[in-house]
């Protein structure tokens, strides 16, 4: 665009802390904190799928809420702290949302599996689903091509301890 | 995206301040229609004027038992607020109806106020669109309408406001406030959104450089007959096709106040105090239901592809002040319509 493109504004220094490490970086104003992640601190786990908040791929939780990146500008996350799904695994031992997803074979391809489990940690700290139909309507924002739902499902009711 | 150079208010006086000084800037909150736009190329500010961290969150009671809701205040909490579950339950159903729980944890009643429409060629920068190109032409009066408005169109948009939590906000009687370059107003929000006539790229009646600060809800809440239905192409996550928010206050089975508001069908909320009057004072039965319908879908016309919308919003409305009457309002997670 001829308009504002002919200024170059100056990059922005933010910090950042992601999954526990502070980081630094200068960046323009337009990185979504999507590709700030991907791009700039080679944190490749977190997926673009659509771009404009339409399938969850994306899901990180920011300040413990669950959120998608794509649609986040970084420099309006200055001082936040973001966990990815690199985050959530502590030492060696996997999340149990992680390993419920292991059990209940809660993926095909794999691609939505990071925002799914990111969202779905997002869920369980939210506190408000307490049956199949409100984990389904609570997980409406990550899209599964794969149509993984029915085991997606049933994993994230094992993580949140109900048969 | 296009570049843009990018502040951070401090406080609203300066937002104001910031606005004033570039004609070309935005506000942004949560960013998650804005963002969207910018991407599209649709939106091309030269500058974003953050306002994410104004301290515009509080959700207080007011003097006269009502409620202000700050701006800033994320969709999730205002719909998780224990005043707001208690006592305008209507609220809470039609914010939770809407996008997915990650937008709702991002998205700001502000932002969800302002947000533009989801007519496919106002997207699509290579069509014609006087929303986003004034004078261009409409695409969509001859062209794939399915979702677009039946009441209040011009021959200049058909397009539809795609907000839910607006529609139970004007059924609840809100009023928004608004801070700008000379001072403070407050207008109701019935009057805050435009109908499209021959100037369909104005959405709303903010002037330049004004910020909404504040949704205030009056004290009277419909806690006990209400419910919002919405009716999509998919259970969850979908823009509305048609959606109606009905409140009620009963006396025995005789209707003493009534609200019904649409969305999905227009370029603005849709509510009609003939088809409220024609409640008041009556039986709470389905032939009165079916006479409110009439009046409130009174004047709807239909394009090529969305004549099932006036049938649909019928039906959708009589079952709504159903569901009302009944104080069994429609569940937003179990989807079986009652
Ligand atoms: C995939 C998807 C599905 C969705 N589904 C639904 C749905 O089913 N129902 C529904 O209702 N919504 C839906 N939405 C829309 C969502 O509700 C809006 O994007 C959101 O409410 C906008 O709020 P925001 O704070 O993110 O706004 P932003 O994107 O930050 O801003 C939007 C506009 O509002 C202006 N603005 C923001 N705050 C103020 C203020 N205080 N004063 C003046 N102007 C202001 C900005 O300048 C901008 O023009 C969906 C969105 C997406 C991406
Ligand atoms: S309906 Fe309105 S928004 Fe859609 S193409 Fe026509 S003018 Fe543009
Ligand atoms: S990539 Fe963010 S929602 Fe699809
Ligand atoms: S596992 Fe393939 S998209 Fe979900």
């Amino acid at each position: 665009m001829a308009d504002a493109a002919n200024q170059i504004p100056d990059r922005i220094p933010i910090n950042l802390v992601v999954n526990g490490v502070r980081h630094t970086l200068d960046l323009v104003p337009w990185t979504t904190l999507l590709d700030a992640l991907r791009d700039h601190l080679e944190l490749t786990g977190t997926k673009k799928g659509c771009d404009h908040g339409q399938c969850g791929a994306c899901t990180v939780l920011i300040d413990g809420r669950r959120v998608n990146s794509c649609l986040t500008l970084a420099v309006m996350k200055d001082g936040a702290e973001i966990t990815t799904i690199e985050g959530l695994a502590k030492d060696l031992t996997l999340h149990p949302l992680q390993q419920a997803f292991i059990d209940h074979d809660a993926f095909q391809c794999g691609y939505c599996t990071p925002g799914q489990i990111c969202s779905a940690a997002g869920l369980l700290a939210e506190g408000r689903a307490r049956d199949a139909d409100e984990i389904r309507e609570l997980m409406s924002g990550n899209l599964c091509r794969c149509g993984a739902y029915p085991n997606i499902v049933a994993a994230i009711q094992q993580a949140m301890g109900r048969p | 995206m296009n570049n843009f150079q990018y502040s951070r208010a401090t406080d609203v006086a300066d937002a104001i301040r910031l606005l004033a000084a570039d004609p070309g800037a935005k506000l942004i909150a949560g960013g998650t229609n804005l963002i969207d736009l910018m991407k599209e190329n649709v939106e091309r500010p030269s500058r974003l004027i953050d306002i994410s961290r104004l301290p515009l969150r509080d959700i207080e009671e007011t003097a006269d038992g009502g409620l202000r809701i700050g701006a800033l205040v994320p969709n999730s909490d205002l719909a998780y607020h224990p005043l707001v579950e208690q006592r305008y339950p209507l609220l809470a159903a039609a914010i939770l109806a809407g996008a997915s729980a990650q937008l709702r944890n991002m998205a700001s009643v502000g932002g969800n106020l302002m947000q533009r429409t989801r007519c496919a060629y106002f997207y699509d920068t290579a069509t014609p669109c006087n929303k986003r190109e004034p004078g261009s032409g409409c695409s969509a009066i001859d062209g794939l309408n399915r979702n677009h408005a039946i009441l209040g169109t011009s021959a200049s948009c058909i397009a539809t406001n795609p907000s839910d939590m607006s529609v139970a906000l004007v059924a609840l009687g809100a009023l928004v406030h608004i801070a700008g370059p000379s001072g403070q107003r407050t207008i109701a929000l019935t009057d805050f959104h435009r109908l499209p006539e021959d100037k369909p790229h104005v959405d709303t009646n903010l002037g330049t450089g004004e910020i909404i600060a504040a949704v205030e809800l009056p004290k009277h809440g419909f806690a006990r007959n209400y419910s919002y239905l919405k009716i999509r192409d998919r259970l969850s996550y979908a823009f509305a096709l048609v959606s109606v928010a009905a409140a009620l206050e009963l006396d025995g089975n005789a209707i003493s106040e009534a609200r019904l508001a649409l969305g999905g069908v227009a370029h603005k909320p849709w509510r009609s105090l003939e088809a409220e009057a024609a409640l008041r004072g009556r039986a709470a039965t389905s032939d009165h239901f079916s006479r409110a319908a009439d009046l409130l879908l009174h004047g709807a016309t239909a394009r090529a592809h969305n004549r099932f919308k006036i049938e649909l919003a019928r039906r959708a409305i009589a079952r709504t002040l159903i569901q009302a009457a009944s104080a069994t309002p429609q569940s937003q997670a179990h989807k079986k319509i009652a």
